[in-house]
């Protein structure tokens, strides 16, 4: 059993928000089945309207669906008596940090989850002290937020989850509002955790260069899945990934055009150093 | 010019005053704005101004905040000190058609404005060594008894925690919308009152909907953190009386005790009941 099982989920949103939708339908996902094992850093990529936002606030039971069943654990999270459960397991980080706080001071809105939960006052001391250091924020905790930075307020989100100890962080676009250096710092924040923490991480993304961090790359479209695969073998499929408006990274798209100009580059570069040294061995071989 | 509303200010310290426990200052309060209005004689109300000037000293926040504060409620004591001046009863000591000033007129208008000024003073104490959430958090408990009535004194407290939470963000978002109708031309600085009443309303209207979307994604992040009400909740700071609550309270008692002293077996320098 895979630690959450997405099982032939179908949702629709009411009409009114259906003027955004691109294909015009109102099903937002359409059948949709996926499964994410423990430990595993998988980014879903999509533009708006692919439903990726929608999948993101059902891992936790936020949202439900109209048919078929999501499973954390083998817990359904239509289950009403299990969704504390699950949610202990599967925490949400959303995009606007701004509206995820809680409290007026930085540890106390990371105390939130463990307060919620019951837990001893000594033991969320201590868990909302390793957060803080986790994220690095441990120095702001006296702070109140609404002075810290957008990437600063959203690390101070992500403590509050990590505060709750869960297997895994949903997060979804949680870098659209921030300038490159929160995206910066969120996404190192993000990838620290999921190696040194084990923690599974679902990122939901636009942003084709977050997406190639990922060990595993889920791509979304008109509610479907379009590509299922490691960020290499998913951006080789260049041709099929435009033919969807999807973008692939950019260093990755030099080596493409390279490549359909004659040049003999090897494999599927996703960020600079690997385009640069794939350059440079064809240059070599000159 | 939002950037000038101080409501519910705090300045972190170490005093005595900010090591208290929120719920003794909470108590301790109540109780002198209780007696600050119980005092009869000059001797009693001494004894009270003068332990408010003590208690601001104590709290070792800058004179400047007091007399701030004390400058928004001026007029309100002139005021009201100028009403209670005429209008005294006994000797006239100087008269004017029919205004006159008498000693027990002087007599209440300045036992008003001490009292009015001491309790402005007395309170922004309060918020001045509190953080709001160790505010929010003594409230919260204080009120706790309550819950027999069945009063939902843990969502009351939530719902002042969230509120000051996000007065900052509003107050940053309305500059925001407020900035970008200017650039649209919008004037919110002439015309009369009326005219400019009805010019907050393009900044009121995307000020309302970005606040319901903000509680909209708030509601779904509190849930997301398992959020289920008071039930079973814990909280990481415990409140503990500490010896500087029982330093305060033994010295206010003293006090109390002091200006009830006073108040039996001085004469009474106002009539009962002022």
């Amino acid at each position: 059993m895979a630690f959450i099982e997405v099982e032939n989920v179908v949702f629709s949103y009411e009409a009114e928000a259906e003027e955004t939708e691109s294909n015009q339908s109102k099903t937002v996902l359409k059948n949709l089945s996926l499964s994410v094992e423990k430990g595993e850093f998988v980014a879903l990529l999509g533009h708006n309207g692919s439903g990726k936002s929608t999948l993101a606030k059902m891992f936790n039971g936020i949202l439900q669906p109209e048919k078929g069943a999501v499973k954390v654990c083998g817990m359904n999270t239509a289950d009403e008596e299990k969704l504390l459960d699950i949610r202990k397991k599967v925490g949400l980080v959303l995009q606007n940090p701004d509206n995820q706080l809680v409290a007026s001071i930085v540890e106390e809105d990371v105390a939130f989850g463990p307060e919620n939960l019951g837990i001893e006052p000594k033991e969320i001391r201590r868990r909302v002290d390793e957060a803080l250091k986790a994220v690095d924020m441990y120095e702001y905790r006296r702070h109140a937020p609404h002075k810290l930075s957008g990437g600063q307020k959203q690390r101070v989100a992500i403590a509050g989850i990590i505060a709750m100890e869960p297997d895994c962080i949903v997060l979804d676009e949680p870098t659209a509002m921030l300038d490159p250096q929160g995206r910066k710092e969120v996404m190192d924040t993000i990838v620290k955790l999921n190696k040194e923490k084990q923690i599974t991480i679902i990122l939901i993304t636009h942003y084709m260069d977050e997406a190639a961090l990922a060990d595993r790359l889920i791509v979304l479209d008109g509610g479907k899945i379009l590509a299922d695969g490691t960020p290499k073998e998913v951006f080789s499929h260049v041709e099929l990934l435009k033919s969807h408006s999807l973008d692939v990274p950019q260093s990755t798209e030099l080596a493409y055009k390279l490549k359909s100009a004659g040049l003999k580059i090897d494999g599927t570069p996703l960020n600079v150093e690997e385009c640069v040294e794939a350059i440079d061995k064809v240059l070599k071989k000159k | 010019m939002l950037k000038e509303i101080t409501l519910g200010q705090y300045f972190p310290g170490k005093s005595f005053l900010h090591k208290m426990d929120p719920r003794m200052k909470i108590i301790l309060l109540t109780f002198y704005i209780v007696f600050i209005f119980l005092t009869k004689n000059y001797v009693s109300l001494v004894i009270m101004s003068v332990s408010v000037l003590g208690v601001l000293f104590l709290s070792k926040v800058s004179p400047r905040l007091y007399f701030k504060s004390v400058k928004a409620i001026i007029f309100i004591v002139i005021f009201t000190s100028a009403l209670n001046l005429f209008y005294g009863t006994g000797e006239p000591l100087w008269q004017w058609k029919f205004l006159k000033i008498t000693e027990s007129g002087i007599n209440t208008a300045i036992f008003i404005a001490v009292r009015i000024i001491s309790l402005v003073l007395i309170s922004s104490v309060l918020t001045y060594t509190t953080s709001p959430t160790d505010l929010t958090d003594g409230i919260e408990r204080l009120l706790k008894p309550l819950s027999v009535f069945h009063i939902q004194v843990h969502e009351i407290a939530m719902m002042m925690t969230i509120a000051l939470r996000f007065i900052p963000t509003l107050l940053e978002e309305t500059d925001k919308i407020m900035n970008a109708q200017k650039a649209r031309g919008a004037d919110f600085e002439s015309g009369n009152f009326m005219n400019r009443i009805k010019a907050l309303i393009p900044i009121l209207v995307p000020l309302f909907v970005s606040a319901f979307r903000r509680a909209f994604d708030l509601a779904m992040a509190m849930e997301s953190r398992c959020y289920h009400g008071g039930e079973g909740r814990t909280r990481m700071k415990v409140l503990k009386y500490t010896k500087y609550d029982y330093i305060a309270l033994a010295v206010l008692t003293v006090i109390f005790v002091g200006v009830i002293i006073c108040n039996l077996y001085l004469p009474a320098t106002l009539r009962s009941g002022m």
